[in-house]
């Protein structure tokens, strides 16, 4: 099993508020690799934040997440900061809603950069770059444009391509198609199902939850407290 | 009532005009100095009858050297018979009984400003500079206890860095005199303002040079027989005067070191700058002396490399 | 390294996977100037490759914990360990002058805030990086040349510009000759005192993607000293808060800047997004 989650939980701890703010309590399932979790619930309801828990962007302050790394059998909410920095490197990805385009960098260097980062040669990296945009249909002319200037939709593909062109065991996705035309939501979709096959595991909230229907092997419903997984209703006490 | 009556019997001063405790100072400081080559030793500089930057420094160092069998030449910028240069060898004279000497080759003691005679010095002689800023890292950094920690630590990279900018800029070095020089490996010392052409005779010299600054208060000397190598990028070498074509008036001689003289008319002349070697070009062309440069090749072989044009 | 948050979610492990040692550790650092504690009981990890941001605002020893790293100073408790092979084991802290000044100049380059700090302002500008190599013993013109346009190159200075002083540059420029000379000698650290702070904006976007390009092509070791979050997030993997000499949080920099757990953190975090 890659991924064992057990009784996670998040409230966060606002202190100039004197208020704790619960998203979501005692959230436990498995995934293993080639499987496709898919999150669904009400807007607010701690999607995202589940998600970002696992990536570690957000600290669970309860319950455990185990995962098969590499390197061994390691609980994301307790690992050191460096070595999580190191899976994110090699084995977790996190596809966002959105980009954040740096000035002056070109949606190209963008793309390569995290092959780069990681010690490829310039050139190999480029041309990796080049082949996934127009995988996700990003104009040829718009490559070495800067993307703060792109349209949500063209953002949104170099940001997908960014984060997918690095393989990883372990593959979360935050709205990835809310900007995209059909055409390149339906490329995503082709990639994830390839990915799937060859063994990612993936989790993804998806704005338009029936482009993946037909991948999902997992429904994790979260809905403000309540927690409801496969059909199963576990109420939680607030 | 006459000036003379105010001044006090000769008899009275000390023999070379400072006392024993002067001498002794000056004596420990100079030997300390040459036990240290390029070592900037400080020393307790005492009051003398000619103001400071005229030469208190040398003559100090001369006063404490001088006994009645020494003969002494004096020469400001080469010429025995520059005013300073007589008084100041009139005053030794007059201290010490010692003889004075326009011959390189007869004198024991040669205190000079600013340039090192062209015939070859020999073992027993004692040459003494005057040096008016003692400190090479003055011009980099005033502070006195920074530049006396980057003596301690050897680190000269401003020096090298000044060299740098002149080469960029310029394209070579343009330092004329004074030119930033290692001592024995260790120290780069101020070889006092003598021209470039002179600096090289310092190197595995067999006289001993002193090095005195009155006014700073500092000494320091050249060992016979040590090394002592113009600060030069390894690409780059050290150039002495570029003086090809020039011809002393008097003397017909080329290829030894050369005052410029302008004349009335635009054009210009120029005559040797070592006057006492003039004059025995003159009186004895016959026997000629062994001086550092012959026919425009220095004595050391090797030690001045040919020069680069940097593009 | 050590999880200093004060409010910890959940404890965190000592680290594990990752196979290198720390480049750097700091480890319960104080340094006092008469009655004041500028930096108290401080730890701090730096591993290779990686970006450490420190965080913090004016009076907060962040300033101060620089100058401890760069050995400008020394501490009166705690150690300073640099892995590099002529050091290993040693506490910096306890050397005499010269071998720091040795190992500052070797291993160590810095970026100051004010270039009149990092540059000397009436030398040209490959005369000012060419002095690092000068001060390790280069004596060839030609090789000091060549490194003074390699290193203003990785800088992205324009080279037709390598000879012009400082004086007579922008305030961009002159943060790339910093930083040309900061990685003249390739050194195993980098520190980066608030190296964009006071610059125009188009021209902070520039530089800090020059030193991202820098970073991501020779995963040089860098410690940035910044108060902008923009810059931590756009440069740092790490992030430490620093309030009154002390640490009170440190962590992943998305993870400290979207899920600050200190209060004083969620201060900072919030005030400025």
């Amino acid at each position: 099993m890659l991924l064992t989650v057990h009784n996670l939980s998040k409230h966060f701890e606002m202190h100039h508020l004197n208020r704790q703010i619960l998203a979501f309590e005692d959230v436990s399932f498995t995934l293993d690799s080639g499987q496709f979790m898919v999150i669904g619930g009400s807007n607010g309801a701690g999607k995202s934040t589940l998600m970002r828990c696992i990536y570690r962007t957000y600290r669970a302050t309860g319950g455990v997440a185990w995962f098969e790394s590499r390197f061994g059998r390691v609980d994301l909410t307790r690992l050191a900061d460096v070595d999580v920095a190191l899976l994110r490197d090699y084995e977790m990805g996190f596809v966002t809603q959105f980009l954040r385009p740096r000035p002056r960098v070109s949606a190209l260097e963008l793309v390569a950069e995290p092959l780069i980062a990681l010690g490829e040669y310039q050139d190999a990296a480029e041309s990796a770059a080049r082949a996934i945009l127009d995988e996700f249909g990003l104009k040829e002319a718009l490559w070495q444009a800067y993307p703060a200037t792109f349209s949500g939709g063209e953002q949104q593909k170099v940001n997908l391509a960014r984060a997918l062109i690095r393989p990883v065991k372990l593959l979360l996705l935050d709205e990835p198609t809310a900007s995209l035309d059909s055409a390149a939501r339906q490329s995503l979709v082709d990639r994830l199902a390839a990915l799937k096959s060859q063994g990612v595991a993936l989790i993804g909230v998806f704005h338009h939850a029936n482009d993946v229907e037909h991948l999902a092997d997992q429904h994790l419903r979260l809905d403000r407290v309540q927690v409801y997984q496969n059909g199963a209703t576990h109420a939680v006490v607030e | 009532m006459t000036l003379a009556s105010l001044v006090k019997p000769q008899d009275t001063y000390s023999y070379g005009f400072l006392d024993g405790h002067a001498k002794r100072e000056l004596r420990r400081r100079i030997l300390k100095a040459i036990a240290i080559p390029g070592y900037q030793v400080p020393y307790a500089s005492r009051e003398l009858p000619i103001a400071r930057g005229w030469g208190t420094g040398g003559l100090q160092v001369t006063l404490t050297l001088v006994t009645p069998q020494d003969t002494v030449k004096v020469i400001d910028q080469g010429a025995d018979d520059s005013v300073n240069a007589a008084n100041l060898r009139r005053f030794i004279a007059r201290m010490s009984g010692a003889h004075t000497t326009t011959d390189t080759h007869a004198a024991t003691l040669i205190q000079s400003r600013h340039r090192i005679p062209e015939e070859q010095l020999t073992e027993g002689q004692t040459l003494i500079l005057q040096v008016p800023d003692p400190e090479p890292l003055r011009y980099i950094d005033a502070d006195m206890a920074r530049a006396r920690q980057m003596h301690a630590d050897t680190d000269y990279s401003p020096i090298w860095l000044v060299l740098y900018e002149q080469l960029v800029r310029y394209r070579r070095y343009v330092q004329g005199a004074s030119y930033p020089s290692m001592v024995h490996h260790r120290y780069v010392m101020s070889p006092s303002p003598i021209p470039r052409w002179d600096t090289p005779k310092l190197h595995q010299a067999a006289h001993l040079t002193i090095l005195s600054a009155g006014r700073e208060k500092r000494l320091y000397a050249v060992p016979p027989y040590t090394d002592v190598h113009p600060l030069e990028f390894s690409d780059v070498p050290f150039e002495v005067e570029n003086q090809d074509g020039w011809m002393c008036f008097r003397t017909g001689a080329r290829q030894q070191f050369m005052n410029e003289l302008p004349q009335a008319d635009g054009s210009t002349r120029y005559e040797l700058s070592d006057t006492g070697y003039a004059e025995k070009l003159l009186t004895h062309p016959q026997a000629p002396s062994d001086t550092y440069y012959t026919e425009g090749r220095f004595y050391h072989d090797g030690f001045l490399k040919p020069p680069r044009r940097l593009a | 390294m050590t999880a200093s948050s004060s409010h910890p979610a959940v404890s965190l492990d000592a680290p594990r996977l990752i196979e290198s040692q720390p480049l750097v550790v700091l480890s319960n650092v104080t340094k006092r100037y008469g009655r004041i504690t500028a930096v108290d009981d401080v730890s701090l990890s730096v591993y290779p490759g990686e970006v450490l941001g420190i965080v913090g605002e004016s009076g907060s020893g962040k300033s101060t914990v620089m100058r401890l790293l760069n050995l400008e100073e020394t501490a009166e408790s705690g150690e300073y360990q640099f892995d590099a092979p002529d050091l290993s084991g040693n506490n910096l802290f306890t050397l005499d002058r010269y071998a720091r000044r040795k190992i500052g100049v070797h291993h160590i380059g810095i970026v100051y805030q004010n270039p009149h700090l990092g540059l000397r302002m009436n030398t040209t500008s490959s005369g000012n990086v060419a002095e690092r190599l000068l001060m390790t013993g280069e004596r060839g013109f030609d090789a000091l040349r060549d490194a003074a346009r390699a290193s203003l190159a990785a800088s992205e200075f324009p080279l037709a510009r390598m000879d012009d002083l400082p004086r007579k540059l922008s305030g961009g420029m002159q943060q790339r000759v910093q930083l040309a000379k900061a990685i003249a000698l390739k050194p195993r650290l980098l520190l980066l005192d608030e190296p964009t702070t006071g610059l125009d904006v188009s021209i902070q976007a520039t530089v800090l993607d020059t030193l991202k390009r820098l970073q991501r092509t020779t995963h040089i070791t860098t410690v940035l000293v910044s108060h902008d979050l923009g810059v931590i997030r756009t440069l740092a993997n790490r992030v430490i808060v620093m309030r009154y000499g002390r640490v009170v949080e440190s962590g992943l920099t998305d993870q400290v800047l979207e899920d600050p757990q200190d209060a004083y953190t969620q201060q900072l975090v919030f005030s400025k997004l």
